[in-house]
């Protein structure tokens, strides 16, 4: 592994250096008054082609990613992402169309984006769908902003309370507050369900809706889903599907067929497109009937005339009642078009295989570390795509917490699952193995994280200093957090 | 073992209470709450004067781990609160019943303790907790 203290880019810039075959073409002609030309070179390195290729390839070397290591995240489906999808993306007619070129020169792309939103509405039972939404957080504000439109647009104003779980996503209250929202929330039972006393004492007149996650992040499906659904919408409230799960019920059950007015569906996790690193991402939404009216836009229309059939963009005057727009255009339109080759490739069979096998995979590796003496948090719940392995004992014992053990499996090569969350569990590990992971992948894991155990009960081992071989070691988070300082100082400065 | 003085009253929600000589109210949060959460990075709290209700929340804990709200124990005035707090969270987890109180409470009814939690119960909690 290569060190940290590689120099930046702007470090490496010597003046006058460049990469000619890189150079872009300008127009001599081109005209820019003067008043609109910068005093100044813009500050960008300065550096040859070999330079530039080397310093981003040893940086991506410096990375875990799904193309070289097992990436057990949990909520996060961090699956293989096929070459194909990229490649059929990446066709010029794809990759060169320009957003603000006329509808008929974007037939191909905007038929593409038809059919995504048709099998997306069928995967899921819903009645609508808008790509518009540029991330899963963003699918969130959208859903929440439509259940308030929806209230409003019926006069209703005083619904302004959302319900989320203790065990959702810390997006979920983050969104209903900036939706102007008041967020109440649900206590979880002992064997991860809602608790439906707390449910029902917290419903009424100002229930605006509750967010929910079926599964749950605790890696279980909500075993009181109809109950819950039959409570809240007596109460007036409407329902909203947070879709972060949605791989573990793929092809098997439906959110509309569970009755939720609106859900958002992360399709750079279920339909395998890459991510990470903040984005981008999809965050698309499907509504009901009665949401259909508030869809964020814009929307793809389909027109048939004369037996052939037109794409357009549904704005403003087809949607007077949308919660409006979320971004310039329509989502990120390459990862859009990467899910839409997924899904055409994987087909609706498909679609139950990734459910089920994303289930198996889960099984089998809770069933194996357990075996192996680890503690799950929810021993009597079978896992859907993702479980719980609880350290309390062994950070009790002999001081072996969550994060040494995270850090530790970084030295044997594979990537922490999630810790720390939920927040319910103490000393967790949230794990996703996911469908694409062959068996031999998991025995391998498991054979690590008992190794690193093993050690630290019968040898004493720490891992207090853990990762020793990666670029950087253990890093002082709490720090970072106290005094954040994230621009770079060039020396001219 | 979490530390946990016995004159002081405790609620569910891991904060602790303190009645002083002149009627107010100290509040903060235990050692079990700030062992559990780690290092803190961010508190916020509310304003002097703020009116509070009790089992409102009253102010946010924020360790890299997670977030946390903080219930106001009893309904009153908020009299004073730990400014030093904002530059120096961690005070909360050196010393969670001393230098790292949070607020200040001019309670605005009697106190009344069978709400709160006695230290025995309190460890009680902590018990059932680590069970």
């Amino acid at each position: 592994m290569t060190k940290i203290t590689d120099k930046l880019i702007f470090e490496k810039s010597r003046s006058g250096r460049r990469a000619f075959a890189q150079a872009p073409q300008f127009d001599s002609d081109i005209n820019i008054p003067q008043q609109f030309r910068r005093p100044d070179r813009p500050n960008l390195p300065e550096a040859s082609e070999l330079q530039v290729v080397r310093h981003y390839t040893r940086l991506s070397q410096k990375n875990f990613s799904i193309d070289t290591q097992f990436y057990p995240l949990g909520s996060c489906t961090m699956k293989y992402n096929p070459r194909a999808c990229n490649a059929l993306a990446l066709l010029p007619g794809f990759a060169g169309r320009h957003p603000l070129g006329p509808e008929s020169h974007g037939q191909g792309f905007m038929k593409c984006m038809f059919e995504l939103q048709e099998m997306l509405k069928d995967v899921t039972g819903m009645k609508g769908v808008s790509l518009t939404p540029m991330a899963g957080a963003q699918g969130e504000l959208a859903g929440v902003a439509m259940i308030r439109a929806y209230h409003e647009a019926r006069g209703d104003d005083e619904r302004v309370e959302i319900l989320v779980p203790d065990a959702a996503h810390g997006t979920n209250p983050a969104t209903a507050t900036m939706c102007g929202c008041i967020v109440k929330e649900i206590p979880t039972d002992s064997e991860g369900d809602i608790n439906i006393d707390a449910l029902k004492a917290a419903l009424g007149p100002k229930t605006a809706g509750i967010m929910l996650t079926n599964p749950s992040t605790l890696g279980v499906f909500e075993r009181h889903i109809t109950l819950v659904d039959e409570l809240v919408r007596d109460a007036g409230g409407l329902l909203y599907y947070d879709g972060a799960n949605l791989n573990a019920i793929l092809g098997k059950v439906r959110p509309g067929d569970m009755g939720f007015d609106v859900i958002h569906m992360n399709l750079h996790k279920t339909f395998s497109t890459p991510h990470g690193g903040g984005g981008p991402g999809s965050g698309a939404v499907g509504v009901n009937d009665r949401l259909l009216p508030f869809m964020p836009i814009p929307v793809i229309g389909a027109d048939v005339t004369g037996g052939e059939t037109v794409y357009r963009w549904f704005a403003e005057k087809d949607l007077p009642q949308s919660i409006g727009r979320l971004s310039g255009f329509m989502g990120n339109s390459g990862v859009l078009l990467r899910a839409y080759v997924y899904m055409r490739m994987i087909g609706r069979n498909g679609m139950r295989r990734i459910a089920e096998f994303a289930t198996l995979n889960a099984n089998y590796l809770m069933v194996k570390l357990e075996e192996s003496g680890f503690e799950l948090a929810f021993p009597n719940r079978r896992a859907s795509h993702e479980f719980i392995v609880t350290l309390k004992k062994e950070a009790k014992s002999y001081d072996l917490t969550a994060m040494d053990l995270a850090k530790a499996l970084l030295d044997r090569n594979y990537h922490a699952p999630t810790t720390y969350f939920p927040l319910l569990v103490p000393e967790c590990l949230l794990i996703e193995p996911t469908e694409t992971e062959s068996k031999e992948t998991l025995d391998g894991f498991v054979d690590a994280m008992v190794h690193i155990a093993n050690a630290a009960r019968d040898k004493g081992e720490t891992y207090k200093e853990a990762p020793y071989t990666m670029p950087v070691r253990r890093l002082d988070d709490v720090k970072a957090a106290r005094q954040l300082d994230i621009r770079y100082q060039r020396d001219s400065e | 073992m979490s530390e946990m003085p016995g004159d002081l009253l405790y609620t569910k929600e891991h904060e602790w209470l303190r009645r002083e000589d002149d009627g107010s109210v100290t509040v903060g949060i235990t050692d079990h709450a700030q062992t559990a959460l780690g290092d803190l990075v961010y508190v916020e709290l509310p304003e002097q004067g703020m009116d509070l209700d009790a089992e409102g929340e009253m102010a946010v804990v924020e360790s890299v781990k997670a977030a946390s709200d903080v219930y106001a124990p009893i309904s009153g005035t908020v009299e004073a609160v730990n400014e030093t707090l904002a530059d120096d969270p961690e005070r909360i987890n050196s010393d969670p019943y001393g230098d790292g109180w949070i607020v200040r409470i001019r309670p605005a009814d009697a106190i009344d303790e069978s709400e709160l939690m006695s230290p025995d119960d309190y460890q009680a909690l902590l018990d059932e907790l680590d069970a």
